[in-house]
């Protein structure tokens, strides 16, 4: 029921003169659904924001919010506070409450009112509250989105730690999932890192990598070239037998490169070939 | 290929991390007939690389994952679709080492020696359906 626009709204004007109260109100409803994990202070400007934006567009009916030009500011402030949110781990739930404490404030203010106008000025902004509280919801997903992303780029730099296990041996660790983009990386970081430390071995293991596929078996075989251009020897170690079956079954050739079941099989292959071995103490004298 | 599908997971291939999801499925569904671990290797690296191919090749598509049962047991089935050019010469796409790309040619002829069962359809210009069983042992 749109509000007529030749008499003055009626609602838009109590809240106006209320604003003090009902952002107090407000503030207090809010605060409670989120049980302390925003200080008041926090919150009360918040929410005096998102009052500020919203008083000028009260008498507004719901379908406006996503094309009407006056919501522009509304809708930004609205999204920055779900992000906010999202940011401090609360939940879509959480942040849209925030929103829809409002009705319970306004019913307040208007409890004691029985013009049918008025009540009718109510619904419509009932549900206006309602899209904005769903807005909530897009902007909190979509901040969240923004947040995995960025892990995925850290998860890039910080699971591909190059370690030096012996004067001039340098190994990798690869985890998980290999996919091109993290390839991309380690080879990257052994390589300066072989220069860097001028190691003449460097032993790529893949004990925690869970499937070996043509693309994974392609990223190591360049990074042993690399490795190899660059004057040092790469071995590929931790292939375990279902590993191993399954690069036969694929018919990739891994040629003339070393590879070992174990990291240690591969360390005693590095030390050996520098003229070192491991031997008991008690033997050495003998 | 007719066996009586238990349950059926779809999902769209649209960037990389979608075959790593792909990839987790499969290896979940895997895990839930019983594979064996080598078995299990196989499939989600036979899967790995068919949606790679799905991705790169057909330009995105959708994998169908189904946990199937023939009478006697029960196996993995996956379903690679794409509208993408379509391959023009199948016998010569299943060649090891041929390759229409940089790759190492082996994706999908190692793929059908990864699996039970291998279904390759293409239309050029029209796309590709690959279809691939796991049985368990």
């Amino acid at each position: 029921m749109p509000a007529n626009a030749d008499r003055a709204h009626r609602l838009s004007g109590l809240l106006a003169d209320n604003a003090g109260t009902l952002l107090q109100r407000w503030v207090q409803l809010a605060g409670a659904e989120l049980q302390g994990r925003l200080t008041v202070a926090e919150l009360e400007r918040d929410l005096r924001e998102l009052l500020d934006t919203l008083l000028p567009v009260a008498g507004r009916q719901a379908a406006d919010v996503r094309t009407g030009a006056d919501f522009t500011e509304l809708n930004t402030v609205l999204t920055e506070l779900s992000r906010r949110r999202a940011r401090q781990n609360l939940t879509p739930t959480e942040t849209a409450s925030s929103v829809f404490a409002l009705k319970q404030a306004v019913f307040e203010l208007t409890e004691q009112d029985d013009d049918p106008a008025l009540f009718r000025e109510l619904i419509t902004f009932s549900s206006l509250l309602d899209s904005l509280g769903l807005l909530t919801f897009e902007a909190y997903t979509r901040a969240r989105e923004e947040v995995i992303n960025e892990q995925e780029v850290q998860l890039l730099e910080l699971t591909t730690p190059v370690v030096k296990i012996w004067e001039g041996v340098l190994a990798v660790p690869l985890v998980g999932t290999l996919d091109s983009g993290r390839t991309q990386v380690v080879m990257e970081k052994l390589l300066q890192s072989l220069v860097d430390t001028g190691s003449e071995h460097a032993i790529i293991d893949i004990t925690g990598v869970l499937a070996v596929d043509t693309q994974v078996a392609q990223h190591l075989l360049k990074t042993v070239v690399a490795a190899r251009l660059m004057g040092a020897e790469c071995t590929i170690s931790g292939i375990r037998p279902q590993i191993a079956q399954t690069i036969v079954a694929l018919g990739i050739e891994f040629g003339d490169i070393t590879t070992k079941a174990t990291l240690a099989d591969a360390l005693r292959h590095a030390l050996r070939s520098d003229g070192l071995s491991v031997v008991r103490r008690d033997q050495v004298g003998a | 290929m007719n066996h009586a599908v238990r349950e059926t997971q779809q999902m769209d291939i649209r960037i990389d991390s979608d075959v790593v999801r792909v990839r987790q499925v499969v290896r979940e569904c895997a895990q839930r007939v019983k594979l064996s671990l080598v078995d299990q290797t196989k499939l989600v690296t036979a899967a790995s690389e068919l949606a790679r191919n799905t991705l790169l090749h057909g330009g995105g598509g959708h994998a169908t994952i189904e946990l199937v049962h023939d009478g006697r047991r029960s196996g993995v089935k996956a379903t690679f679709r794409d509208e993408g050019p379509g391959i023009p010469d199948i016998a010569l796409a299943l060649v090891d080492g041929w390759t229409s790309g940089s790759g190492l040619g082996l994706g999908l002829s190692g793929s059908r020696r990864l699996v039970d069962e291998f279904d390759l359809a293409s239309q050029p210009g029209k796309g590709t359906n690959v279809t691939v069983v796991k049985w368990a042992r």
